[in-house]
């Protein structure tokens, strides 16, 4: 089965500033695919490459197989796209800018309304929709964005840091409803009340985000920087990476346990996690470190409350890449 | 018919209707511009302020000033007596004009060579060459009186007549109206200006409030997205010449003596011309402050040269071929013709077409430059 979304060698540059640099993507039905990376890392203009608001200077895009520079309106009623500034007409209300986004994308006029409504519910704005998008609070325009995007049950959805500057409490509503699209079983906000099922695959998702918690949420994630995607995998197999290499130091004080491991000479990176470090060492070099850290602490005046090997997580493996030199 | 280009017809209308600054300036912008123009911008001068130094103090001195006053040109303002005083009232602007009468007038009129000093404000030159010409008017026709009334005493039975006289009629504006001839040029300024302003600013906002972003990426062609979002300023434009009609003929006794029909179509062809102005605009600014600004910049010199205030046959020749490239002027050719003369569309083909090449023209410039896509 062919990807739904397939990008090869886009190429970006703003003046002298490569923005995105030989990026390829594929997409499957049903994957949900994070692009992370810093800020400026092109993670943005890689997703307006994709939904064609930006002409990639080289490389193809192509959404369910629509060329986004030939078909573009072809292609355009396949995805719904939510950009990371909001952009619903904030003197318009819920409804009114649901039932604007169904329409543009071809619901008729009976469609649009039970559809409308359909989708409000399952984002949780059903009590809103008749109040002013400008009214909303951060949380609710992002689903606001996240129900137009999806109104027109589009099988790739395109999420630009969609839960930036977002309470944690509707990150975590936001990712529920974007789990339940891709799974197979979500006929509820694909199918909808027309019982054409656009997809018993499920939908595309691209996703970017500065946060590896989310990240590890995805089903295959892609690390920019520079504007070049310089890993890709599953979560778990990135983490698989540096295996055995993440030591976690627990111990006061902190500063000092900070500077005794920067000394040693096969610890690559140190982090502080809350009251703990997360100490990258060299490869294999875990038990050597191990065994001699406590006793460089020591001698230093410090005290180690706990000293052990940890697996590690994605934010460990995307320090270790945003430090690499590898392109 | 097409649902995308109802829908965004659609969203501009509410989006028009909720927002206070534009409703102001669609309703109240226009009937405000009428109403200062059609009373200031006026040639028409009337009761020019005078002040009067009567050194004759005599039945003469009195008989002339008499006839100042039957004029309604002059409003004598000041009875003073000295120089002095005339010139302090002009200085201070109370007083536009001043006539002295010698002490020796009446004596003098009776050997005929008698003298009255006239004094005019110049620094408007309008009122001053209308007060002027009329004080010359007036004395002449005094004088003819005066001389006529002497002959038949002294028992010649002549008639006194100029041997050549001019017997003036003023076609199409008989009482030479000013406003009459203002109002149809505040017609193509309100096309012109609310379409070209208000047609960048809706395009610009989308730019500014980043809503653009998510309207590009859906499926409306390009085509859909320029006239979808022109459609309601079309509407709203035809609304606005109806409107200053309608004060303009009710309101200001504008007659109007041509076909309303033709009126109104012309008036929407011109309209597409500012739809296209100010459609360009939009793809140049980036703020809403820069597409105001940019129409701005093109309407002062299609006000200016266009015939609007001032004539363009009193204008340098080089700023004459320049007016050729004014939309409005042909417009406002077109308009005062239709209104005022009421000819048909035979008489002003040339205007017509110039004026639908124009539209197009910039229309297609504009709509090759709009662009759907962020950079």
């Amino acid at each position: 089965m062919n990807p739904l979304i397939q990008a090869s060698h886009m190429r970006k540059s703003f003046g002298d500033l490569v923005a995105v640099d030989d990026v390829s993507l594929f997409v499957q039905a049903g994957e949900i695919y994070g692009l992370v990376g810093a800020d400026g890392a092109g993670k943005t203009t890689t997703v307006r490459l994709l939904v064609g608001a930006l002409k990639a200077d080289a490389g193809e895009v192509n959404i369910c197989g629509y060329d986004i520079n030939r078909q573009t309106e072809a292609a355009r009623s396949q995805f719904g796209y939510l950009s990371q500034r909001f952009s619903m007409y904030e003197d318009l209300t819920v409804l009114e800018n649901i039932r604007f986004f169904a329409e543009v994308r071809g619901l008729g006029p009976d469609e649009w309304l039970p559809r409308s409504l359909e989708i409000l519910e399952f984002v949780g704005l059903s009590d809103f929709k008749d109040r002013r998008a400008g009214q909303l609070s951060g949380g609710m325009k992002q689903k606001l964005g996240l129900a137009s995007a999806l109104v027109a049950r589009p099988r790739v959805l395109l999420l630009d840091e969609p839960t930036t500057g977002v309470d944690p409490v509707t990150r975590q509503d936001f990712w529920q409803l974007v789990i339940k699209l891709v799974s197979p079983s979500a006929t509820l906000a694909l199918s909808g009340t027309s019982g054409a099922s656009a997809d018993e695959a499920g939908v595309s998702v691209i996703i970017s985000t500065p946060y590896m918690d989310e990240a590890s949420r995805c089903h295959r994630v892609g690390f920019m920087k520079a504007g070049r995607i310089i890993a890709e995998d599953t979560p778990s197999n990135l983490r698989a990476r540096l295996n055995g290499r993440v030591l976690e130091l627990r111990g006061s004080p902190i500063g000092l346990l900070r500077h005794v491991a920067h000394k040693d000479e096969d610890v690559e990176d140190v982090q502080a996690f809350g009251d703990r470090l997360h100490i990258r060492v060299r490869e294999k070099k875990a038990q050597d470190v191990l065994s001699r850290l406590k006793s460089q602490i020591g001698g230093e005046g410090g005290q180690v409350d706990e000293l052990r090997s940890v697996p590690p997580v994605l934010e460990d493996v995307f320090i270790a890449l945003s430090e690499s030199n590898h392109e | 018919m097409n649902s995308r280009l109802t829908s965004i017809i659609r969203k501009e209308f509410i989006q028009i209707f909720r927002d206070m600054r534009t409703l102001v300036m669609i309703l109240v912008i226009p009937i405000m511009q009428l109403f200062l123009l059609g009373y200031s911008a006026t040639s028409d001068v009337r009761n020019i302020p005078l002040a009067v130094l009567d050194r004759s103090r005599s039945h003469e001195s009195r008989a002339l000033l008499d006839s100042y006053r039957a004029a309604d040109y002059f409003r004598i303002a000041y009875m003073v007596t000295s120089e002095s005083e005339i010139d302090a009232l002009i200085s201070a602007g109370d007083a536009r004009a001043a006539i002295i009468i010698p002490p020796d007038y009446a004596r003098r009129l009776n050997d005929g060579d008698a003298q009255v000093a006239f004094i005019v404000d110049g620094s408007d030159p309008t009122s001053a060459s209308t007060a002027l010409s009329a004080a010359q008017l007036i004395s002449q026709s005094h004088a003819t009186g005066i001389l006529s009334r002497r002959l038949e005493s002294s028992g010649l039975n002549l008639q006194v007549r100029p041997p050549v006289e001019a017997r003036t009629t003023v076609w199409y504006n008989p009482d030479m109206i000013s406003a009459h001839f203002m109002i149809p040029g505040v017609i193509g300024m309100i096309l012109y200006a609310i379409a070209a302003i208000l047609t960048a600013t809706s395009i610009v906002r989308e730019r500014e409030h980043g809503t653009i972003e998510q309207l590009i990426v859906t499926p409306i062609r390009p085509w859909e997205l320029i006239v979808g979002k022109l459609t309601p300023y079309v509407i709203l434009g035809f609304f606005n010449t109806i409107e200053v009609l309608a004060v303009g003929h009710w309101w200001f006794g504008m007659p109007i003596r041509g076909d309303l029909g033709l009126i109104l179509i012309l008036s929407i062809v011109f309209l597409v011309t500012g739809l296209g102005i100010g459609l360009f605009a939009s793809t140049i600014a980036n703020t809403q402050q820069e597409a105001m600004l940019t129409v701005w910049m093109t309407l002062l010199p299609s006000i200016f040269l266009s015939g609007f205030f001032f004539p363009l046959e009193a204008m340098p020749r080089f700023l004459q071929w320049l007016s050729y490239l004014m939309p409005l002027r042909y417009y406002l050719v077109i308009i005062r013709a239709l209104l005022l003369k009421g000819v048909g569309l035979e008489m002003i083909r040339t205007d017509v077409l110039a004026m639908t090449l124009f539209a197009v023209g910039i229309m297609t410039a504009a709509a090759l430059r709009f662009r759907k896509r962020l950079d």
